[in-house]
């Protein structure tokens, strides 16, 4: 079925791109990440402009995160005050990333900025999650992730003043470390498509030592309102979001997610992260093979 | 198709025979034709077939008694643009040099019905655009001529491995010595505007007539709305954007969780 898309200014298969949308869909049901990360890269891949790819991927994770938000606060699983505290600094982050990206874009090294932060970031979660899984799976270890780990926020966060309660969060820290994480996040959402899960859930735990039961919550909370504005952003200074091309991935994604919410209530949760981190290692193997490989195509046009 | 295409060549015949006895002038008579004048991309679009016809006769009224040749060249609108090269550094590929051209095509094909090298002298091909290798792309910025060759080149391959750029050597066909046809093909990735169809009769190496003919491309319907309101009304288009990923989400949210 071709669909062609106005923005992107190409013809595509519609059902590939709904298929990819279903794919992240699955990713964001099973591990409550919003799958831009998958998105954006696969999009480019198929030869939609990156800019494009990075701004409807964006609109996507904004589709993808409402129902989980909508389950988790029913649970009350979201932390309102943090998230409140992380969209402030998400949305400094989205403009900070805006400007950023018109710089780097007339310098011309936006692409590849993109995938340099796509490998590092990618590729450091990815070893950090590989580790931790294997060793839950390990025979003989302490049947990883059921002990309770002794929750403690790093000490740059202690450091810091003003003290705030987060009741839910079990904390008593400083707002202003997750304003900074929120603003960092934020940058990326712009520069990257992503929703930023995948850094959010490990920095809230790890650094903030945030409660666990909060934290997907709380980190699906961010990443809705910092896609919405991230994707105001791209409408309003690159107008490079393609509606026909985020509607595509919503349908796919939207379905998608309900099934890997199935999955997830019957697989090991071991077994899960084991393949996530297996999934998010192979994209950034193959973007760092993208950059140290000759391209296919060596110029690229851009409007004067 | 078909029927209509005979039926409308007939008549340019007709009109071009007509047309000589007024005027009376000496050199050939070239009447072109496109089988599209607008072309609309709209939902489904996945590229374009383009028929360019017409027919060549001699100021007398006859078939021309000597062998000519037909070239036509199809091109999109020109547009400035910055052409940047990725090199290796540290390891990296990256965007190294850059090199700007004031007037590139977006949109660039030359059907001819031999190849052009035996049809006319670079020269000649060179003053009328008749070839890839001849775009007048008025590169612009201070760069040493040869690196200037070498980025015109890398443009003209990348949009020829594009589909966007072409040379077609056995693209015309002429029959009986009067009737020409040319198909070019334009991709679904073609840039919006105006496009000009240039048809050449060349005999001897020397063009005898040329004729030019418009074909509008624009984007209609439901693209050519969302075009417009991404880039007049951005602020509404975002709001649209959040709104249809704020419902999907919730509707498909409330509809699977029910069941």
């Amino acid at each position: 079925m071709d669909v062609y898309l106005p923005i992107a200014n190409l013809s595509v298969n519609g059902l590939f791109i709904v298929l990819l949308g279903g794919l992240t869909g699955i990713l964001s049901g099973l591990f409550g990440v919003g799958g831009g990360f998958l998105t954006t890269p696969l999009l480019i891949f198929y030869g939609i402009p990156p800019t494009v790819a990075a701004a409807s991927a964006a609109t996507q994770v904004t589709g993808a995160s409402v129902s989980g938000v909508l389950a988790h606060s029913k649970q009350n699983g979201v932390d309102y005050r943090m998230g409140a505290v992380m969209v402030g600094g998400g949305v400094v982050g989205a403009l900070i990333g805006a400007l950023l990206f018109s710089a780097l874009q007339s310098l011309g090294q936006i692409d590849v900025v993109i995938n340099v932060l796509y490998v590092l970031m990618l590729g450091t979660i990815g070893s950090l999650m590989m580790r931790e899984a294997v060793d839950a799976l390990r025979p003989g270890s302490k049947t990883g992730g059921n002990q309770p780990r002794k929750r403690r926020h790093h000490p740059l966060v202690a450091g810091l003043p003003f003290r705030w309660r987060f009741y839910r969060s079990g904390l008593y820290i400083s707002p202003l470390a997750p304003l900074i994480l929120g603003t960092l996040v934020g940058v990326l959402t712009m520069l990257m498509g992503v929703g930023g899960g995948f850094i959010l859930v490990p920095a809230m735990l790890y650094l903030l030592g945030m409660s666990g039961n909060v934290v997907v919550g709380t980190s699906l909370f961010q990443i809705l309102f910092v896609t919405m504005v991230t994707t105001m952003t791209h409408a309003l200074t690159t107008k490079a979001v393609d509606i026909i091309l985020a509607g595509l991935l919503l349908l796919g994604s939207v379905l998608g997610a309900q099934f890997g919410t199935q999955i997830a209530m019957k697989a090991r949760p071991e077994v899960l992260r084991l393949v996530l981190a297996a999934i998010v290692i192979a994209v950034a193997l193959r973007m760092l093979y993208g950059l140290g490989v000759q391209p296919d195509e060596i110029y690229t046009v851009s409007p004067l | 198709m078909t029927g209509t295409f005979i039926g409308r060549a007939r008549a340019i015949t007709f009109l071009a025979i007509a047309a000589l006895f007024l005027s009376g002038q000496r050199e050939p008579i070239l009447v072109p034709e496109v089988s599209q004048s607008r072309i609309e991309v709209r939902q489904g679009f996945t590229g374009a077939n383009l028929l360019l016809y017409g027919a060549v006769i001699d100021p007398d009224g006859t078939r021309r008694q000597t062998e000519y040749d037909i070239v036509v060249v199809l091109k999109g609108p020109t547009e400035p643009i910055r052409l940047r090269e990725k090199d290796r550094i540290a390891g990296i590929w990256m965007n190294a040099g850059s090199s700007d051209f004031r007037s590139a095509p977006s949109f660039f094909a030359v059907a001819s019905s031999r190849p052009i090298d035996e049809i006319v002298d670079p020269r000649t091909a060179a003053i009328y655009e008749l070839g890839t290798q001849f775009i007048q792309l008025s590169p612009s910025g201070q760069i040493e001529p040869e690196e200037q060759a070498r980025f015109a080149s890398g443009l003209v391959e990348m949009r020829q491995r594009g589909g966007l750029y072409k040379e077609d050597p056995q693209g015309v066909r002429i029959s009986e010595g009067v009737l020409y046809q040319a198909r070019i093909v334009l991709p679904s990735n073609v840039i919006t505007g105006p496009y000009t169809a240039e048809t050449f009769a060349i005999a001897n190496g020397r063009v005898l007539a040329s004729a030019t003919a418009e074909i509008a491309v624009e984007k209609v319907g439901l693209e050519g709305e969302v075009v417009n309101a991404a880039e007049r009304a951005s602020l509404l288009y975002g709001l649209g954007a959040i709104l249809l990923s704020l419902s999907m989400g919730w509707f498909a949210g409330r509809f699977f969780n029910r069941s």
